[in-house]
Protein backbone atom coordinates (compact mmCIF):
# COMPACT_ATOMS: atom_id res chain seq x y z
CA UNK A 1 0.00 0.00 0.00
CA UNK A 2 1.22 3.55 -0.67
CA UNK A 3 0.49 6.39 1.86
CA UNK A 4 1.65 9.84 2.53
CA UNK A 5 3.35 10.95 5.68
CA UNK A 6 2.99 14.62 5.97
CA UNK A 7 2.95 15.00 2.19
CA UNK A 8 6.26 12.02 2.05
CA UNK A 9 5.39 8.87 0.30
CA UNK A 10 5.27 5.73 2.10
CA UNK A 11 4.87 1.93 1.82
CA UNK A 12 3.26 0.07 4.22
CA UNK A 13 2.08 -2.98 4.64
CA UNK A 14 -1.73 -4.31 5.66
CA UNK A 15 -2.84 -4.78 8.94
CA UNK A 16 -0.09 -1.46 9.94
CA UNK A 17 -1.43 1.19 12.20
CA UNK A 18 -1.12 4.66 11.72
CA UNK A 19 0.77 4.30 15.07
CA UNK A 20 2.75 1.22 13.89
CA UNK A 21 3.90 2.77 10.60
CA UNK A 22 4.94 6.36 11.98
CA UNK A 23 7.33 4.46 14.82
CA UNK A 24 8.57 2.23 12.35
CA UNK A 25 9.66 5.50 10.46
CA UNK A 26 11.40 6.56 13.50
CA UNK A 27 8.87 9.15 14.61
CA UNK A 28 7.73 9.11 18.02
CA UNK A 29 5.68 12.45 18.30
CA UNK A 30 2.99 13.62 15.67
CA UNK A 31 0.96 15.62 17.82
CA UNK A 32 1.00 19.10 19.53
CA UNK A 33 -1.17 19.93 22.53
CA UNK A 34 -3.23 22.63 22.35
CA UNK A 35 -2.37 24.82 25.59
CA UNK A 36 1.20 24.64 25.86
CA UNK A 37 1.89 23.14 21.92
CA UNK A 38 4.00 20.29 23.98
CA UNK A 39 5.10 17.44 21.63
CA UNK A 40 2.79 13.94 22.03
CA UNK A 41 2.71 10.12 20.33
CA UNK A 42 1.65 7.06 21.84
CA UNK A 43 1.32 6.56 25.19
CA UNK A 44 -1.04 3.79 26.21
CA UNK A 45 -1.16 2.03 22.92
CA UNK A 46 -4.73 0.75 22.92
CA UNK A 47 -7.10 3.46 22.38
CA UNK A 48 -7.21 4.93 26.00
CA UNK A 49 -5.43 7.96 26.26
CA UNK A 50 -6.28 10.02 23.26
CA UNK A 51 -2.82 11.21 22.83
CA UNK A 52 -1.50 9.69 19.71
CA UNK A 53 -4.37 11.78 17.94
CA UNK A 54 -3.21 12.37 14.07
CA UNK A 55 -4.86 13.64 11.08
CA UNK A 56 -6.23 10.98 8.65
CA UNK A 57 -7.74 12.29 5.11
CA UNK A 58 -8.62 15.55 6.33
CA UNK A 59 -9.91 14.42 9.59
CA UNK A 60 -8.45 15.67 13.07
CA UNK A 61 -8.75 13.42 16.63
CA UNK A 62 -7.92 10.10 14.82
CA UNK A 63 -5.93 7.71 17.14
CA UNK A 64 -2.96 6.53 15.48
CA UNK A 65 -2.81 2.83 17.89
CA UNK A 66 -6.29 2.21 16.88
CA UNK A 67 -6.33 3.37 12.84
CA UNK A 68 -5.41 0.53 10.11
CA UNK A 69 -3.90 1.78 7.49
CA UNK A 70 -5.82 1.95 4.10
CA UNK A 71 -4.05 2.21 0.74
CA UNK A 72 -3.81 5.78 -0.20
CA UNK A 73 -4.22 7.58 3.26
CA UNK A 74 -3.04 10.75 3.57
CA UNK A 75 -1.28 11.25 7.52
CA UNK A 76 -0.72 14.28 8.69
CA UNK A 77 1.11 16.26 11.84
CA UNK A 78 -1.45 17.31 14.20
CA UNK A 79 -1.01 20.99 15.48
CA UNK A 80 -3.51 21.80 18.29
CA UNK A 81 -6.86 21.38 18.11
CA UNK A 82 -7.69 21.32 14.32
CA UNK A 83 -10.68 21.44 12.48
CA UNK A 84 -11.37 19.15 9.49
CA UNK A 85 -10.47 20.16 6.25
CA UNK B 1 -38.45 -4.74 24.68
CA UNK B 2 -39.68 -7.66 22.26
CA UNK B 3 -39.46 -11.23 24.37
CA UNK B 4 -36.38 -12.03 25.55
CA UNK B 5 -35.88 -15.18 23.13
CA UNK B 6 -35.88 -12.86 20.16
CA UNK B 7 -32.52 -11.14 21.13
CA UNK B 8 -29.19 -12.31 21.95
CA UNK B 9 -26.39 -12.72 24.70
CA UNK B 10 -24.57 -9.83 23.70
CA UNK B 11 -20.84 -9.74 24.90
CA UNK B 12 -18.70 -6.84 25.29
CA UNK B 13 -14.86 -7.32 24.52
CA UNK B 14 -12.95 -9.96 22.46
CA UNK B 15 -10.09 -10.66 25.21
CA UNK B 16 -10.06 -13.96 27.19
CA UNK B 17 -12.62 -13.40 28.93
CA UNK B 18 -15.50 -11.95 26.06
CA UNK B 19 -14.46 -14.84 24.08
CA UNK B 20 -14.88 -17.84 26.92
CA UNK B 21 -18.65 -16.21 27.08
CA UNK B 22 -19.10 -16.27 23.75
CA UNK B 23 -18.33 -19.65 23.15
CA UNK B 24 -19.86 -20.79 26.22
CA UNK B 25 -22.96 -19.22 25.88
CA UNK B 26 -22.92 -20.36 21.90
CA UNK B 27 -22.29 -24.06 23.83
CA UNK B 28 -25.77 -23.41 26.08
CA UNK B 29 -28.44 -22.53 22.95
CA UNK B 30 -28.13 -19.09 22.80
CA UNK B 31 -27.39 -16.88 19.78
CA UNK B 32 -24.87 -14.83 20.90
CA UNK B 33 -23.12 -11.07 19.64
CA UNK B 34 -19.80 -10.10 20.33
CA UNK B 35 -18.78 -6.68 19.95
CA UNK B 36 -15.15 -5.59 19.94
CA UNK B 37 -13.56 -2.62 19.44
CA UNK B 38 -10.53 -4.50 17.69
CA UNK B 39 -10.11 -5.65 14.51
CA UNK B 40 -9.14 -9.36 15.29
CA UNK B 41 -10.34 -11.31 18.08
CA UNK B 42 -7.83 -11.47 21.65
CA UNK B 43 -7.73 -8.29 23.88
CA UNK B 44 -5.09 -7.57 25.50
CA UNK B 45 -3.35 -11.09 26.67
CA UNK B 46 -3.65 -12.84 22.91
CA UNK B 47 -3.29 -9.74 20.96
CA UNK B 48 -2.32 -11.23 17.43
CA UNK B 49 0.10 -9.81 15.19
CA UNK B 50 -2.23 -8.11 12.73
CA UNK B 51 0.26 -8.07 9.90
CA UNK B 52 -0.13 -11.13 9.29
CA UNK B 53 -3.32 -11.23 9.37
CA UNK B 54 -4.56 -12.12 12.88
CA UNK B 55 -7.51 -14.98 12.20
CA UNK B 56 -5.64 -17.21 14.96
CA UNK B 57 -9.06 -17.60 17.26
CA UNK B 58 -12.01 -18.72 15.96
CA UNK B 59 -15.76 -18.84 17.42
CA UNK B 60 -18.32 -21.40 17.18
CA UNK B 61 -21.76 -21.01 14.60
CA UNK B 62 -23.88 -18.88 16.43
CA UNK B 63 -21.69 -16.17 17.32
CA UNK B 64 -21.99 -13.16 15.25
CA UNK B 65 -18.65 -11.20 15.96
CA UNK B 66 -18.59 -7.38 15.30
CA UNK B 67 -15.12 -6.44 14.74
CA UNK B 68 -13.88 -2.46 14.81
CA UNK B 69 -16.99 -1.83 16.64
CA UNK B 70 -17.30 0.70 19.61
CA UNK B 71 -19.65 0.29 22.37
CA UNK B 72 -20.32 4.52 22.96
CA UNK B 73 -23.34 4.35 25.34
CA UNK B 74 -25.48 1.84 26.73
CA UNK B 75 -28.62 2.40 28.16
CA UNK B 76 -31.45 0.43 30.56
CA UNK B 77 -34.46 0.27 28.83
CA UNK B 78 -37.30 -2.14 30.25
CA UNK B 79 -36.28 -5.90 30.35
CA UNK B 80 -32.70 -5.31 29.76
CA UNK B 81 -30.67 -2.57 28.07
CA UNK B 82 -29.60 -0.87 24.86
CA UNK B 83 -26.46 -0.76 23.12
CA UNK B 84 -25.16 2.08 20.48
CA UNK B 85 -22.68 0.56 18.53
CA UNK B 86 -20.59 2.47 15.62
CA UNK B 87 -18.47 0.17 13.23
CA UNK B 88 -15.85 1.07 10.87
CA UNK B 89 -12.32 2.24 11.26
CA UNK B 90 -11.42 3.81 14.38
CA UNK B 91 -12.48 7.38 15.00
CA UNK B 92 -13.72 7.57 10.98
CA UNK B 93 -16.49 9.83 10.61
CA UNK B 94 -17.89 7.30 8.30
CA UNK B 95 -18.57 4.43 10.17
CA UNK B 96 -22.60 2.86 10.67
CA UNK B 97 -24.13 2.98 13.94
CA UNK B 98 -26.45 0.43 15.08
CA UNK B 99 -27.91 -0.48 18.83
CA UNK B 100 -28.60 -3.63 20.27
CA UNK B 101 -31.09 -4.38 22.89
CA UNK B 102 -30.58 -7.64 24.87
CA UNK B 103 -31.84 -9.14 28.52
CA UNK B 104 -28.82 -10.70 28.86
CA UNK B 105 -25.70 -8.85 28.76
CA UNK B 106 -21.65 -9.95 29.83
CA UNK B 107 -19.59 -6.96 30.06
CA UNK B 108 -15.67 -7.63 29.22
CA UNK B 109 -14.37 -4.51 28.92
CA UNK B 110 -10.91 -5.67 30.32
CA UNK B 111 -8.40 -3.25 31.84
CA UNK B 112 -5.57 -0.60 31.56
CA UNK B 113 -2.56 0.18 32.56
CA UNK B 114 -2.02 2.53 35.60
CA UNK B 115 0.70 5.32 35.55
CA UNK B 116 1.81 7.26 37.88
CA UNK B 117 2.70 11.38 37.11
CA UNK B 118 6.25 12.01 37.67
CA UNK B 119 8.22 15.02 35.76
CA UNK B 120 8.73 14.48 32.14
CA UNK B 121 6.20 11.50 32.26
CA UNK B 122 4.43 13.81 29.01
CA UNK B 123 7.86 13.68 27.29
CA UNK B 124 7.65 11.36 23.84
CA UNK B 125 9.40 8.31 24.53
CA UNK B 126 7.30 7.42 27.69
CA UNK B 127 4.80 4.90 26.85
CA UNK B 128 2.88 2.59 29.06
CA UNK B 129 4.25 -1.36 29.71
CA UNK B 130 1.10 -2.12 27.43
CA UNK B 131 1.88 -0.05 25.19
CA UNK B 132 5.33 -1.40 24.44
CA UNK B 133 3.39 -5.15 25.25
CA UNK B 134 0.72 -3.96 22.25
CA UNK B 135 3.04 -2.18 19.60
CA UNK B 136 5.55 -5.49 19.87
CA UNK B 137 3.22 -7.90 19.79
CA UNK B 138 0.86 -6.34 17.33
CA UNK B 139 3.14 -4.40 15.35
CA UNK B 140 6.46 -5.98 15.67
CA UNK B 141 7.60 -2.41 16.57
CA UNK B 142 10.19 -1.99 19.29
CA UNK B 143 9.10 1.78 21.09
CA UNK B 144 13.28 2.16 21.57
CA UNK B 145 16.58 1.09 21.40
CA UNK B 146 17.26 1.00 24.99
CA UNK B 147 14.23 0.47 27.45
CA UNK B 148 14.03 1.31 31.02
CA UNK B 149 11.32 -0.80 32.38
CA UNK B 150 9.71 1.01 35.68
CA UNK B 151 6.56 0.31 37.97
CA UNK B 152 5.29 -2.34 39.94
CA UNK B 153 3.86 -6.35 39.28
CA UNK B 154 4.96 -9.55 37.15
CA UNK B 155 3.75 -7.78 33.85
CA UNK B 156 6.81 -6.25 33.60
CA UNK B 157 8.14 -9.29 32.76
CA UNK B 158 6.71 -10.39 29.85
CA UNK B 159 6.93 -6.72 28.44
CA UNK B 160 10.95 -6.96 28.59
CA UNK B 161 10.47 -10.58 27.06
CA UNK B 162 8.79 -9.02 23.96
CA UNK B 163 10.92 -6.47 23.79
CA UNK B 164 13.55 -8.58 23.37
CA UNK B 165 12.50 -10.26 20.59
CA UNK B 166 11.50 -7.19 18.58
CA UNK B 167 15.24 -5.84 19.03
CA UNK B 168 14.96 -3.42 21.98
CA UNK B 169 18.04 -3.32 24.66
CA UNK B 170 16.44 -3.67 28.09
CA UNK B 171 18.95 -1.73 30.50
CA UNK B 172 17.20 -2.04 33.41
CA UNK B 173 13.65 -3.42 35.24
CA UNK B 174 12.59 -1.31 37.95
CA UNK B 175 10.70 -2.66 40.67
CA UNK B 176 9.23 -0.36 42.95
CA UNK B 177 8.19 -2.67 45.11
CA UNK B 178 10.05 -5.08 47.67
CA UNK B 179 10.75 -8.93 46.53
CA UNK B 180 8.25 -11.14 45.93
CA UNK B 181 8.50 -13.75 48.79
CA UNK B 182 5.49 -13.09 50.42
CA UNK B 183 2.60 -14.78 48.08
CA UNK B 184 4.72 -17.39 46.73
CA UNK B 185 5.44 -18.43 49.77
CA UNK B 186 2.16 -19.01 50.84
CA UNK B 187 0.67 -21.75 49.98
CA UNK B 188 -2.75 -20.86 48.03
CA UNK B 189 -0.53 -18.69 46.28
CA UNK B 190 2.01 -21.51 44.87
CA UNK B 191 -0.97 -24.25 44.13
CA UNK B 192 -2.16 -21.11 42.05
CA UNK B 193 -0.39 -19.85 40.60
CA UNK B 194 2.20 -23.19 39.97
CA UNK B 195 1.47 -22.66 35.90
CA UNK B 196 2.69 -19.00 36.34
CA UNK B 197 5.74 -20.00 38.01
CA UNK B 198 7.33 -21.82 35.22
CA UNK B 199 6.64 -18.82 33.19
CA UNK B 200 8.91 -16.35 35.93
CA UNK B 201 11.62 -19.21 35.90
CA UNK B 202 11.80 -18.45 31.90
CA UNK B 203 12.14 -14.53 32.67
CA UNK B 204 14.46 -15.18 35.39
CA UNK B 205 16.96 -17.08 32.99
CA UNK B 206 16.53 -14.54 30.20
CA UNK B 207 17.02 -12.02 32.61
CA UNK B 208 20.22 -13.87 34.06
CA UNK B 209 21.67 -14.34 30.31
CA UNK B 210 21.26 -11.09 28.83
CA UNK B 211 22.33 -9.38 32.09
CA UNK B 212 19.61 -7.28 32.51
CA UNK B 213 19.94 -5.66 35.76
CA UNK B 214 16.50 -6.17 38.10
CA UNK B 215 16.44 -3.54 41.36
CA UNK B 216 14.04 -3.32 43.60
CA UNK B 217 12.53 -0.32 45.71
CA UNK B 218 13.68 1.53 42.67
CA UNK B 219 12.07 3.68 39.84
CA UNK B 220 11.95 6.63 37.45
CA UNK B 221 11.57 9.66 38.70
CA UNK B 222 12.10 12.13 35.75
CA UNK B 223 12.46 12.19 32.46
CA UNK B 224 15.11 14.24 30.06
CA UNK B 225 15.37 15.33 26.84
CA UNK B 226 14.06 18.11 24.05
CA UNK B 227 11.40 16.60 22.85
CA UNK B 228 11.82 12.68 23.07
CA UNK B 229 13.36 11.02 25.84
CA UNK B 230 17.27 11.29 26.07
CA UNK B 231 17.68 9.82 29.36
CA UNK B 232 16.10 9.30 32.91
CA UNK B 233 17.10 9.99 36.39
CA UNK B 234 16.55 6.58 38.01
CA UNK B 235 15.86 6.58 42.45
CA UNK B 236 15.91 4.47 45.00
CA UNK B 237 12.43 4.47 47.05
CA UNK B 238 12.10 4.17 50.85
CA UNK B 239 8.94 1.54 52.08
CA UNK B 240 6.60 3.84 51.22
CA UNK B 241 7.94 4.82 47.81
CA UNK B 242 9.10 8.19 48.65
CA UNK B 243 12.45 8.89 46.73
CA UNK B 244 15.98 8.77 49.12
CA UNK B 245 18.00 11.94 48.47
CA UNK B 246 20.97 11.17 47.56
CA UNK B 247 20.54 7.69 45.45
CA UNK B 248 19.26 9.61 42.24
CA UNK B 249 21.19 8.41 38.89
CA UNK B 250 21.20 9.53 35.29
CA UNK B 251 20.44 6.55 32.46
CA UNK B 252 21.19 6.94 29.19
CA UNK B 253 17.78 5.87 27.52
CA UNK B 254 15.48 6.58 24.18
CA UNK B 255 12.20 4.88 25.90
CA UNK B 256 10.76 4.60 28.94
CA UNK B 257 7.82 2.05 30.38
CA UNK B 258 5.83 2.20 32.98
CA UNK B 259 3.36 0.38 34.32
CA UNK B 260 1.67 0.38 38.14
CA UNK B 261 -0.70 -2.32 37.80
CA UNK B 262 -4.57 -2.01 35.67
CA UNK B 263 -7.43 -0.03 36.30
CA UNK B 264 -10.37 -1.23 34.75
CA UNK B 265 -12.50 -0.37 31.84
CA UNK B 266 -15.71 0.68 34.32
CA UNK B 267 -17.75 2.91 32.00
CA UNK B 268 -20.03 0.56 30.66
CA UNK B 269 -20.63 -0.90 33.60
CA UNK B 270 -21.19 2.09 35.92
CA UNK B 271 -24.11 3.41 32.82
CA UNK B 272 -25.62 -0.29 33.39
CA UNK B 273 -25.60 0.77 37.16
CA UNK B 274 -23.87 -2.31 38.17
CA UNK B 275 -22.23 -2.25 41.78
CA UNK B 276 -18.95 -1.40 42.33
CA UNK B 277 -16.07 -3.01 45.07
CA UNK B 278 -13.10 -1.55 45.62
CA UNK B 279 -13.17 0.04 42.20
CA UNK B 280 -14.26 -3.60 40.45
CA UNK B 281 -17.97 -4.41 39.22
CA UNK B 282 -18.96 -6.77 42.27
CA UNK B 283 -20.06 -9.99 40.58
CA UNK B 284 -21.71 -13.29 42.26
CA UNK B 285 -20.20 -16.77 42.24
CA UNK B 286 -22.32 -16.73 38.70
CA UNK B 287 -20.70 -13.54 37.70
CA UNK B 288 -23.69 -11.54 38.18
CA UNK B 289 -23.62 -8.12 38.62
CA UNK B 290 -25.91 -6.15 41.04
CA UNK B 291 -28.21 -5.78 37.76
CA UNK B 292 -30.45 -8.44 36.82
CA UNK B 293 -29.57 -9.57 33.16
CA UNK B 294 -25.91 -7.93 33.33
CA UNK B 295 -22.65 -10.13 34.11
CA UNK B 296 -19.12 -8.98 34.41
CA UNK B 297 -16.00 -11.10 33.68
CA UNK B 298 -12.35 -10.73 33.26
CA UNK B 299 -10.03 -8.04 34.77
CA UNK B 300 -13.08 -5.45 34.92
CA UNK B 301 -13.55 -7.56 38.03
CA UNK B 302 -10.52 -8.09 39.28
CA UNK B 303 -6.69 -7.96 38.03
CA UNK B 304 -5.88 -11.48 37.42
CA UNK B 305 -4.52 -12.65 34.84
CA UNK B 306 -5.91 -14.55 31.40
CA UNK B 307 -6.54 -17.66 32.87
CA UNK B 308 -8.95 -16.52 35.17
CA UNK B 309 -10.41 -13.97 32.54
CA UNK B 310 -11.20 -16.92 31.01
CA UNK B 311 -12.68 -19.12 33.43
CA UNK B 312 -14.82 -16.05 34.71
CA UNK B 313 -15.64 -15.93 30.89
CA UNK B 314 -17.12 -19.74 30.88
CA UNK B 315 -19.27 -18.85 33.86
CA UNK B 316 -20.58 -15.58 32.64
CA UNK B 317 -21.73 -17.01 29.64
CA UNK B 318 -23.51 -19.57 30.41
CA UNK B 319 -25.05 -18.01 33.21
CA UNK B 320 -26.01 -15.21 30.66
CA UNK B 321 -27.63 -17.90 28.36
CA UNK B 322 -29.24 -19.64 31.01
CA UNK B 323 -31.42 -16.56 32.10
CA UNK B 324 -32.30 -15.74 28.37
CA UNK B 325 -33.57 -19.17 27.61
CA UNK B 326 -34.99 -19.59 30.77
CA UNK B 327 -32.79 -23.02 31.05
CA UNK B 328 -31.14 -24.74 33.91
CA UNK B 329 -27.78 -25.71 32.91
CA UNK B 330 -25.77 -28.07 34.99
CA UNK B 331 -22.98 -26.19 36.85
CA UNK B 332 -19.95 -25.70 35.13
CA UNK B 333 -17.35 -27.81 38.09
CA UNK B 334 -14.26 -27.22 36.98
CA UNK B 335 -14.48 -22.99 35.38
CA UNK B 336 -15.73 -22.53 39.46
CA UNK B 337 -12.96 -23.98 40.38
CA UNK B 338 -10.52 -22.44 37.85
CA UNK B 339 -11.97 -19.05 38.89
CA UNK B 340 -11.66 -19.93 42.78
CA UNK B 341 -8.01 -21.12 42.13
CA UNK B 342 -7.41 -17.89 40.06
CA UNK B 343 -8.94 -15.47 42.83
CA UNK B 344 -6.81 -17.00 45.15
CA UNK B 345 -3.67 -16.07 43.10
CA UNK B 346 -5.31 -12.63 42.29
CA UNK B 347 -5.36 -11.71 45.90
CA UNK B 348 -2.07 -12.87 47.14
CA UNK B 349 -0.99 -10.84 43.53
CA UNK B 350 -2.66 -7.76 45.04
CA UNK B 351 -0.90 -8.17 48.43
CA UNK B 352 2.03 -8.55 46.95
CA UNK B 353 2.53 -5.31 44.38
CA UNK B 354 0.51 -2.48 46.46
CA UNK B 355 1.33 0.73 45.25
CA UNK B 356 2.18 2.84 48.50
CA UNK B 357 0.81 6.67 49.00
CA UNK B 358 4.86 8.22 48.48
CA UNK B 359 4.17 8.75 44.68
CA UNK B 360 2.86 11.37 45.58
CA UNK B 361 5.65 13.48 46.32
CA UNK B 362 7.12 12.73 42.19
CA UNK B 363 5.03 14.97 40.80
CA UNK B 364 6.59 18.65 41.09
CA UNK B 365 4.18 21.70 40.35
CA UNK B 366 4.81 22.40 37.38
CA UNK B 367 4.57 18.70 36.42
CA UNK B 368 1.10 17.95 34.26
CA UNK B 369 -1.18 15.29 36.12
CA UNK B 370 -3.74 15.25 33.12
CA UNK B 371 -2.67 15.25 29.97
CA UNK B 372 -5.56 15.90 27.89
CA UNK B 373 -5.95 19.30 29.41
CA UNK B 374 -2.49 19.77 30.26
CA UNK B 375 -3.17 20.54 34.25
CA UNK B 376 -0.60 20.84 36.18
CA UNK B 377 -0.10 19.00 40.01
CA UNK B 378 0.26 22.54 41.44
CA UNK B 379 -3.14 24.09 39.90
CA UNK B 380 -4.80 20.87 41.11
CA UNK B 381 -3.17 21.61 44.42
CA UNK B 382 -4.37 25.06 44.43
CA UNK B 383 -7.44 24.30 43.47
CA UNK B 384 -8.42 21.97 46.13
CA UNK B 385 -6.72 24.45 48.77
CA UNK B 386 -7.88 27.61 47.46
CA UNK B 387 -11.06 27.01 45.66
CA UNK B 388 -12.22 24.44 48.62
CA UNK B 389 -13.01 22.28 45.51
CA UNK B 390 -14.40 18.78 47.08
CA UNK B 391 -16.13 16.15 45.29
CA UNK B 392 -15.08 14.95 41.70
CA UNK B 393 -17.53 17.36 40.03
CA UNK B 394 -15.93 20.35 41.29
CA UNK B 395 -12.31 19.06 41.45
CA UNK B 396 -13.12 18.94 37.68
CA UNK B 397 -14.50 22.05 36.88
CA UNK B 398 -12.30 23.85 38.84
CA UNK B 399 -8.79 22.19 37.93
CA UNK B 400 -10.46 20.75 34.32
CA UNK B 401 -8.30 17.89 35.17
CA UNK B 402 -10.46 15.20 33.86
CA UNK B 403 -12.07 16.80 31.34
CA UNK B 404 -10.32 15.81 28.24
CA UNK B 405 -10.98 13.69 25.36
CA UNK B 406 -9.51 10.04 27.46
CA UNK B 407 -12.25 11.77 30.30
CA UNK B 408 -9.98 11.23 33.18
CA UNK B 409 -9.22 7.47 32.24
CA UNK B 410 -5.60 8.14 32.55
CA UNK B 411 -5.81 10.99 35.21
CA UNK B 412 -8.51 9.94 36.86
CA UNK B 413 -6.91 7.55 40.12
CA UNK B 414 -4.18 9.94 40.59
CA UNK B 415 -5.79 13.14 40.61
CA UNK B 416 -8.81 12.03 42.87
CA UNK B 417 -5.53 10.66 45.26
CA UNK B 418 -4.18 13.97 45.00
CA UNK B 419 -7.58 16.14 45.50
CA UNK B 420 -8.32 13.27 48.51
CA UNK B 421 -11.38 12.59 47.09
CA UNK B 422 -13.43 9.66 48.17
CA UNK B 423 -13.55 5.94 46.41
CA UNK B 424 -10.23 7.42 44.49
CA UNK B 425 -10.16 4.20 42.04
CA UNK B 426 -14.03 5.00 41.08
CA UNK B 427 -14.71 8.62 41.40
CA UNK B 428 -14.04 9.34 37.71
CA UNK B 429 -15.46 6.28 36.25
CA UNK B 430 -19.26 7.81 35.38
CA UNK B 431 -18.59 8.48 31.85
CA UNK B 432 -22.05 8.42 30.30
CA UNK B 433 -20.44 8.54 26.75
CA UNK B 434 -18.58 5.47 26.60
CA UNK B 435 -16.22 6.92 23.92
CA UNK B 436 -16.46 10.14 21.87
CA UNK B 437 -17.77 10.03 18.60
CA UNK B 438 -17.81 12.88 15.64
CA UNK B 439 -20.23 15.55 15.94
CA UNK B 440 -22.31 14.03 12.94
CA UNK B 441 -22.30 10.60 14.28
CA UNK B 442 -24.36 12.00 16.91
CA UNK B 443 -27.35 12.88 14.86
CA UNK B 444 -28.87 9.40 15.44
CA UNK B 445 -30.88 9.38 18.70
CA UNK B 446 -28.80 10.08 21.84
CA UNK B 447 -29.17 7.53 24.63
CA UNK B 448 -31.31 8.89 27.45
CA UNK B 449 -29.04 8.88 30.24
CA UNK B 450 -29.40 11.82 32.43
CA UNK B 451 -26.65 14.00 32.70
CA UNK B 452 -24.46 15.07 35.19
CA UNK B 453 -25.88 18.81 37.08
CA UNK B 454 -24.73 21.30 34.40
CA UNK B 455 -22.28 19.75 32.48
CA UNK B 456 -19.63 21.73 30.96
CA UNK B 457 -18.95 21.66 27.31
CA UNK B 458 -15.28 20.02 27.82
CA UNK B 459 -17.78 17.19 30.16
CA UNK B 460 -19.57 15.40 27.58
CA UNK B 461 -16.94 15.36 24.71
CA UNK B 462 -19.24 13.94 22.79
CA UNK B 463 -17.38 15.03 19.44
CA UNK B 464 -13.91 14.50 18.48
CA UNK B 465 -13.89 17.64 17.18
CA UNK B 466 -13.07 20.14 20.11
CA UNK B 467 -14.95 23.35 20.51
CA UNK B 468 -13.12 26.34 19.43
CA UNK B 469 -12.76 29.42 22.53
C1 LIG C 1 -2.06 -3.11 26.75
C2 LIG C 1 -2.10 -4.35 27.57
C3 LIG C 1 -1.33 -5.46 27.21
C4 LIG C 1 -1.36 -6.62 27.98
N1 LIG C 1 -0.58 -7.67 27.60
C5 LIG C 1 -0.52 -8.78 28.41
C6 LIG C 1 0.36 -9.84 28.11
O1 LIG C 1 1.06 -9.82 27.11
N2 LIG C 1 0.43 -10.88 28.98
C7 LIG C 1 -0.34 -10.92 30.10
O2 LIG C 1 -0.24 -11.88 30.86
N3 LIG C 1 -1.21 -9.95 30.38
C8 LIG C 1 -1.31 -8.87 29.58
N4 LIG C 1 -2.15 -7.85 29.90
C9 LIG C 1 -3.03 -8.01 31.05
C10 LIG C 1 -4.44 -8.28 30.51
O3 LIG C 1 -5.24 -7.22 30.97
C11 LIG C 1 -5.12 -9.55 30.91
O4 LIG C 1 -4.40 -10.56 31.42
C12 LIG C 1 -6.17 -10.08 29.92
O5 LIG C 1 -6.00 -9.68 28.61
C13 LIG C 1 -7.50 -9.65 30.46
O6 LIG C 1 -8.51 -10.21 29.71
P1 LIG C 1 -9.95 -9.54 29.60
O7 LIG C 1 -10.75 -10.45 28.73
O8 LIG C 1 -10.47 -9.24 30.94
O9 LIG C 1 -9.74 -8.14 28.89
P2 LIG C 1 -8.97 -7.68 27.56
O10 LIG C 1 -8.06 -8.71 27.06
O11 LIG C 1 -8.43 -6.35 27.89
O12 LIG C 1 -10.14 -7.51 26.50
C14 LIG C 1 -11.09 -6.48 26.56
C15 LIG C 1 -11.60 -6.17 25.19
O13 LIG C 1 -12.74 -5.34 25.28
C16 LIG C 1 -12.68 -4.36 24.28
N5 LIG C 1 -13.50 -3.22 24.70
C17 LIG C 1 -13.39 -2.48 25.85
N6 LIG C 1 -14.33 -1.52 25.89
C18 LIG C 1 -15.07 -1.66 24.75
C19 LIG C 1 -16.18 -0.95 24.22
N7 LIG C 1 -16.73 0.10 24.85
N8 LIG C 1 -16.68 -1.34 23.01
C20 LIG C 1 -16.12 -2.39 22.34
N9 LIG C 1 -15.07 -3.10 22.82
C21 LIG C 1 -14.54 -2.74 24.00
C22 LIG C 1 -11.20 -4.06 24.16
O14 LIG C 1 -10.90 -3.47 22.93
C23 LIG C 1 -10.59 -5.43 24.34
O15 LIG C 1 -10.44 -6.08 23.09
C24 LIG C 1 -2.16 -6.68 29.14
C25 LIG C 1 -2.94 -5.57 29.49
C26 LIG C 1 -2.92 -4.42 28.73
C27 LIG C 1 -3.75 -3.24 29.14
S1 LIG D 1 -1.81 5.82 22.45
FE1 LIG D 1 -3.44 6.06 23.83
S2 LIG D 1 -5.09 6.30 22.45
FE2 LIG D 1 -3.48 5.84 21.12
Amino acid sequence: MRVRIDGVAVLAEPGRTVAGLLLAQGRNAWRTTREGGRPRGVFCGIGVCYDCLVVVNGVPDVRACQRLVCDGDDIRTQHGAELPS
Amino acid sequence: MSPAGAHPVVVVGGGPAGMAAARAAAAAGAAVLLVDSGAALGGQYHRQNSLHGGREFTLPAGVEHLAESQVWALEPVPGGHRLHIRTGPADSPERAGRTVDTAALVLATGAYDRALPFPGWDLPGVFTAGAAQALAKGQGVAVGERVVLAGTGPFLLPVAESLIAVGSRVAAILEAGDPVTGWLAAPGGVVAGRRRLAELARYTALLARRRIPYHHRSTVIETHGTGRVEAVTVARLDARWRVLPGSERRVAADAVCVGFGFTPQLELAVAARCALAGGFVAVDIAQATSVPGVYAAGELTGIGGAELAAAEGELAGAAAAARLLGARLPAPVRALRRVREGRRFAAALERAYPVRDGWRTWPRDDTVVCRCEEVTCGELRRAVAERDAVGVRSVKLVSRAGLGLCQGRVCGRAVAELAGLDDPGAAFARRPIAAPVRLGELAEAPPDEPAEPSPGPQQHPTRLEREQP
